[in-house]
């Protein structure tokens, strides 16, 4: 029998809308809902139905038996696994409180469910990837507007002007957003782009600046700078609701065009012509205030100078600029219940220091490489069981080798993964979720100017003995007799629960998959924005009184980042369409289309080492060095070398990544605790490594 | 009579070659046969500004098809409208066609044993569905165009 069913894809976090068709137990077919992406899905959404036949991913849960790492699983029952589990628990909870048990979970519009369990079992250590992502830009948003990052949409689609700093937004893709981009080319829209390498997105763009690696603060502070000067600014805009901008003059009053033109190997008319462009573009400017931005030390500040542009620009709340996301309450409406609502605040302080040492971090989810700090040295407390949920700490944080020696201070490590993530393997028990198109997840709010409620619906039954992720945690919680903040047998329950203040049942899904809150864009009336920035000012505060107070200055001086020693380059690494950072590597349709990365070097440089396209090199950092091989091109600066994130994988029974190109964490020798102070984000693009000829080569091959 | 042709806008095309894994998807292919291809010249500097051109390519559906002709089983089939296909039952794998096909374009699809190539897919189309590249391609870059009788 022939059904259709809505559901949401889960191959990357972007979690488009879908349809999919099932006969019998399979997948047949699977589209983008047609009512908001028009079929459009990218190689990873298609790939789902190859994720569910790979035998390569845990078939059921698996208890360590040999050493850490080893790879000798015991296979054993879910009744077994969770018990297993819940004991440990409980020991550590005996010995050492709740609050040394911290979870992290991909973050994004599920992680109620991780949260809510680390807050009934008493601890405050929630924590999820973003340390590693947009840290820097939440913050920078949350310093100017009171909102953090998520607190905007921007309205591409009709701006005249996309400016994007190092955000390579066609291959990091979000089908909708990518075909915003594409609506506003189509009408003629300008597109500049800023990075240290040409992407799949500088070949769409109207302005390309290759800048040197590190300099993205001092073209933004040039911008700002040729902006003020010539008066190109949304005056009346900034005079209402910003704070603060006869300081910002002040100091940008060095940073000119010329300047930064210098620091950024770039040419001063560029950067003249780009202005002029800007001024009489204005208000449909969009900056992109950076989406992953843990980079460079001064990714915060960057970020800051790119959103404090937006305001000069007065793109806020207009058709091509910047509107705020609305939620359900902006529609007069609520919104769905939380599970964490049910849980009791915990009162421990949280052992990263976030809101306590570290008052200037939004709580949250914290910062979870601090984490690593406080297992390794037992301060504030130890932390003794650590459980992470669709979250790979070693694909994601620096130096991997330096996290297992933290980790291994833990009595418990657990990794829920719907595939073998390297940090599951490193960990005592492997939790096989089901994949998203085998569970239902809980109901989420999606805020924009149209909020909506979207739900994932399970398209087919579990093809291996896993299970879905409301079911694990209930499990759990029984077992430690926290049942009462889980009063849910089964996923339907709980959207049932969710629902109630809402209004809206399941059935009103079944038209489009979701649900909208309202029929029309919801505005607000540009003219009476007072109250709506949620700083201690009300207003835009371009000098923050919150950094003022917690002693960080709100404009950092420029300075020049390092350039790298002979025979070295800053290792920098980005996205590809066919790959959503580390999971999708081993799924047989992605990997055939991409099965290893290259090391993008400069023409010159390469010539100077005497390698050529194709050849090895070795990428040496400290003890460790990697094998790759070797992609040259004009479009890369020469300080840097780049490669794709998500490679270099280490489980053999993953056998079609396994040792396939090379990792770029475990080359971050020693950065796993090197963050921008002010932003919490870490620096990812901080690291010199050596590269030279590799006496692995193609032509010298023995055969008998 | 070549009725349909697959046209790719390549202005809206950001080369993230979905509609490859697409047509993989919908046709339930191994690792192996890949039946359409996204491709673009090395980059030029335009300006400053590095500038492509990509390029869609799956089998043309020949007028006179050399894979129809040398076919020994005559699995290898050309349809009224156009559409050049593989009548699978029929197919013996001997490849015969990829060996006659200018550009080599019909693949051996290890699982079957036997040839397989872009039908524009055909099911879809008499369903009065689009082809799995052209539905799902990222940013609606492809067309499938259908040629006026004259
Ligand atoms: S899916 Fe569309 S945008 Fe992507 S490579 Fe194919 S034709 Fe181009
Ligand atoms: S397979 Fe080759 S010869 Fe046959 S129709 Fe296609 S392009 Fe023409
Ligand atoms: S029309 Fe169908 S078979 Fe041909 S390339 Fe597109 S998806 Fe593949």
């Amino acid at each position: 029998m022939k059904k259709s069913v809505w559901s949401m894809c889960g191959m990357c976090t972007v979690r488009c809308p879908i349809r999919v068709e099932v006969e019998g137990n399979t997948v047949t077919w699977l589209e983008g809902n047609q009512h908001i992406l028009k079929g459009a899905l990218c190689a990873k959404g298609s790939a789902g139905p190859s994720l569910v036949a790979d035998k390569e991913r845990p078939q059921q849960p698996l208890i360590r038996r040999g050493g850490r790492g080893a790879g000798r699983w015991e296979a054993v029952s879910w009744e077994f696994a969770l018990d297993y589990i819940a004991d440990k628990l409980k020991t550590i909870i005996d010995r050492h409180g709740p609050e040394s048990i911290m979870a992290s979970s991909r973050g994004g519009p599920f992680q109620d469910l991780v949260k809510a369990f680390t807050h009934a079992l008493g601890s405050p250590n929630y924590s999820n990837h973003d340390s590693a992502c947009g840290r820097n830009v939440h913050h920078a948003s949350l310093s100017l507007f009171g909102l953090g990052r998520k607190g905007f949409i921007y309205d591409i689609k009709n701006a005249k002007h996309l400016v994007l700093f190092g955000r390579n937004i066609l291959s990091s893709l979000r089908p909708a957003e990518v075909n915003q981009v594409m609506d506003m080319l189509d009408k003629g829209g300008k597109l500049t782009y800023v990075d240290v390498r040409q992407t799949l997105t500088g070949i769409k763009a109207t302005n390309f600046f290759q800048v040197r690696p590190g300099t993205d603060y001092a073209l933004a502070l040039a911008l700002i700078h040729e902006i003020i000067k010539a008066e190109g600014y949304d005056a009346d805009f900034v005079e209402r609701y910003t704070t603060g901008f006869d300081e910002l003059a002040y100091f940008v009053e060095n940073y000119s065009a010329e300047w930064a033109a210098k620091e950024c190997g770039i040419k001063p008319k560029d950067i003249h012509e780009l202005v002029d462009q800007l001024i009489a573009d204005r208000p449909k400017v969009i900056f992109h205030p950076g989406w992953m931005l843990s980079r460079y030390n001064d990714s915060f500040y960057a970020s800051r100078a790119l959103n404090c542009l937006n305001a000069l620009m007065g793109n806020i709340e207009v058709e091509g600029g910047l509107i705020f996301a609305k939620g359900a309450g902006d529609c007069g409406r609520k919104g769905p219940r939380s599970l964490n609502e049910l849980s009791p605040k915990p009162t421990a302080k949280r052992a990263d220091g976030v809101g306590d040492i570290y008052k200037h971090f939004e709580k949250g989810p914290g910062l979870f490489h601090l984490f690593y700090k406080a297992m390794a040295t037992g301060i504030p407390y130890p932390i003794k069981g650590i459980i992470c949920v669709r979250h790979d700490p070693f694909l994601c944080f620096p130096d991997p080798q330096a996290q297992k020696e933290a980790l291994d201070n833990c009595d418990l490590i657990v990794s829920i993964d719907t595939h073998y993530s390297e940090f599951g393997w490193y960990s005592d028990v492997i939790l096989p979720e089901s994949t998203y198109l085998e569970r239902d997840s809980m109901i989420a709010q999606q805020k924009g100017m149209k909020p909506r409620l979207i739900m994932r619906n399970k398209a087919i039954e579990p093809q291996a003995d896993t299970l879905d992720l409301c079911t694990i945690i209930r499990g759990l919680a029984t077992r430690l007799g926290l049942e009462q903040y889980f009063p849910f047998a089964t996923p339907q329950d709980l959207w049932a629960w969710q629902l109630e203040p809402t209004g809206f049942s399941i059935a009103d899904f079944e038209k489009k998959g979701f649900v909208e809150y309202a029929d029309k864009p919801v505005m607000f009336d540009r003219e009476k924005l007072e109250g709506k920035f949620k700083t201690p000012s009300g207003k835009i505060e371009i000098i923050s009184q919150n950094l003022t107070e917690w002693g960080f200055p709100s404009w950092k001086p420029y300075v020049s980042p390092a350039k790298p020693p002979k025979g070295q380059y800053r290792l920098v690494f980005g996205r590809s369409p066919l790959h959503s950072h580390s999971h999708t590597v081993n799924n047989p349709l992605l990997n055939e289309m991409m099965p290893e990365n290259t090391l993008w070097i400069n023409t010159r440089e390469a010539s100077k080492m005497g390698v050529s396209e194709g050849d090895f090199v070795d990428v040496i950092s400290g003890d460790v060095t990697c094998v790759i091989t070797v992609k040259v091109t004009d479009f890369i600066h020469p300080e840097a070398v780049y490669t794709v994130h998500g490679f270099g994988r280490q489980i053999p029974l993953q056998t079609r990544a396994y040792h396939a190109g090379m990792s770029d964490q475990k080359l971050m020798k020693g950065q796993l605790q090197n963050m921008d102070p002010v932003g919490g984000g870490l620096n990812l693009c901080e690291t010199f490594v050596t590269v030279r000829k590799s006496s692995k080569n193609h032509q010298r091959k023995v055969e008998l | 009579m070549n009725t349909y042709n697959l046209y790719l806008n390549s202005k809206r095309c950001i080369g993230c070659h979905g509609c490859v894994v697409h047509c993989k998807a919908n046709k339930n292919l191994p690792v192996g046969p890949i039946l359409c291809e996204i491709s673009h010249e090395p980059l030029k500097s335009v300006r400053g500004v590095p500038k492509t051109e990509f390029k869609f390519r799956s089998c043309y559906h020949c007028e006179d098809p050399f894979c129809v002709t040398i076919c020994p089983t005559e699995a290898m089939k050309k349809r009224e409208d156009g559409i050049v296909y593989v009548d699978v039952p029929k197919c013996i794998g001997c490849m015969a066609c990829a060996g006659a096909c200018p550009w080599g374009i019909p693949q051996h699809n290890p699982e079957t044993n036997k040839a397989v190539k872009c039908d524009y897919c055909m099911d879809r189309l008499d369903a009065g569905l689009q082809p799995a590249c052209v539905t799902k391609c990222t940013t609606h870059a492809l067309k499938l165009v259908a040629m006026k009788e004259i």
